[in-house]
């Protein structure tokens, strides 16, 4: 393959990785206002490593939901990596014991590396390049945060406060582009989810809200008759 | 909630996470591209993270309040729609949050 290929594949994974990868602080003290120890948040960048679904998880715990809820939040924002390690398949072809190292790099980033890049073998060197920069940075930085966060008081806790929905809408921001697939529809659920789980805090337990608002989905209508290439 | 309840919740929502991801490099695509099933996991996200934002800056337990995680949240909208990073979004939400803090506290 061409050097100047392999070269701009690797500098554009690493670039994302180093990006999403400091992101992790939010994570770390998003994790540690809702209670969480900085083992805790550690386990969960080490071993769930997929940042919506650790923010669901904290996000449900921190408002006072229970532990059901929190794993339920977390389990159906990590579907979409299932459908992702199908499309992954084709390109990165893990074979036996090597198909358990790669599951757990399959997230948004790593997905997107590697369809983009144009051919087999530079989705390989995307998917490991971006996959490996973004674990290391995302749990340094989880560490760093959990750690910064705990140190925090007074108006500095009232920050931190501020940052955790900002991080679900920067997490949420993307899906609602122009440019991204059906982005109006999108917008439709999102502003659904957001109603639905306001109209349910009230009356719910702490946290059912949040996995309620699934119903929302039901605004995105049916399958369109549409059989491009994933 | 417990020191282990916690610990059990980490663990377990880590593992099934893991087990989903490792379950679409194993099961046949057929069962996962099936229309609807692609359908809905296109916008669960756009459902779950619209109520995280809502319940994250709208509620206390079981009531609604308007607080400084408000206007950080309209600070955020603004820096995302002018494309900033994602650090510097966090960090005007912060700031605008622990400015309505000083200002009303």
């Amino acid at each position: 393959m061409p050097r100047s290929a392999r070269s701009a594949t690797l500098r554009d994974a690493v670039g994302l990785g180093v990006a999403v990868g400091l992101y992790g602080a939010a994570f770390g003290a998003a994790a540690d206002a809702a209670g969480l120890n900085v083992w805790q948040a550690m386990t969960l960048s080490l071993v769930m490593f997929t940042g919506a679904s650790q923010f669901a998880l904290v996000g449900v715990l921190g408002a006072g939901g229970s532990a059901l809820a929190a794993v339920g939040g977390a389990l159906l924002l990590g579907t979409r990596n299932t459908v992702y390690g199908v499309r992954l398949v084709p390109l990165l072809k893990p074979q036996g014991l090597r198909r358990f190292g790669t599951a757990h790099w399959v997230i948004d980033e790593t997905t997107a590396l590697s369809l983009a890049a144009p051919d087999r073998g530079l989705a390989r060197l995307a998917f490991l390049a971006g996959g490996a920069s973004i674990y290391l940075l995302w749990n340094l930085t989880t560490v760093a945060g959990a750690l910064g966060a705990a140190a925090l008081s007074g108006p500095a806790l009232a920050a931190l406060d501020a940052v955790v929905p900002a991080a679900f809408l920067a997490l949420l921001w993307p899906r609602l582009r122009k440019g991204f697939p059906e982005a109006a529809v999108q917008r439709r659920v999102a502003l659904g989810g957001a109603v639905v789980a306001l109209a349910l805090t009230p009356i719910v337990p702490a946290g059912v809200q949040v996995i309620a608002a699934v119903i929302a989905v039901a605004l995105a209508g049916r399958p369109r008759a549409r059989q491009e290439a994933a | 909630m417990s020191g282990t309840v916690l610990w059990a919740t980490v663990v377990a929502g880590a593992l099934g996470c893991y087990l989903l991801k490792l379950a679409g490099l194993s099961v046949p695509a057929a069962w996962v591209e099936q229309p609807w099933v692609a359908r809905v996991v296109d916008f669960v996200p756009a459902a779950l993270l619209g109520a995280l934002v809502a319940v994250q800056g709208l509620t206390t337990g079981h009531d609604l309040v308007v607080d400084g995680r408000l206007v950080g949240l309209a600070v955020a909208a603004i820096a995302l729609a002018l494309r900033a990073p994602f650090i510097v979004v966090l960090l005007l939400a912060g700031a605008a949050g622990a400015l309505v803090e000083i200002l009303t506290g």
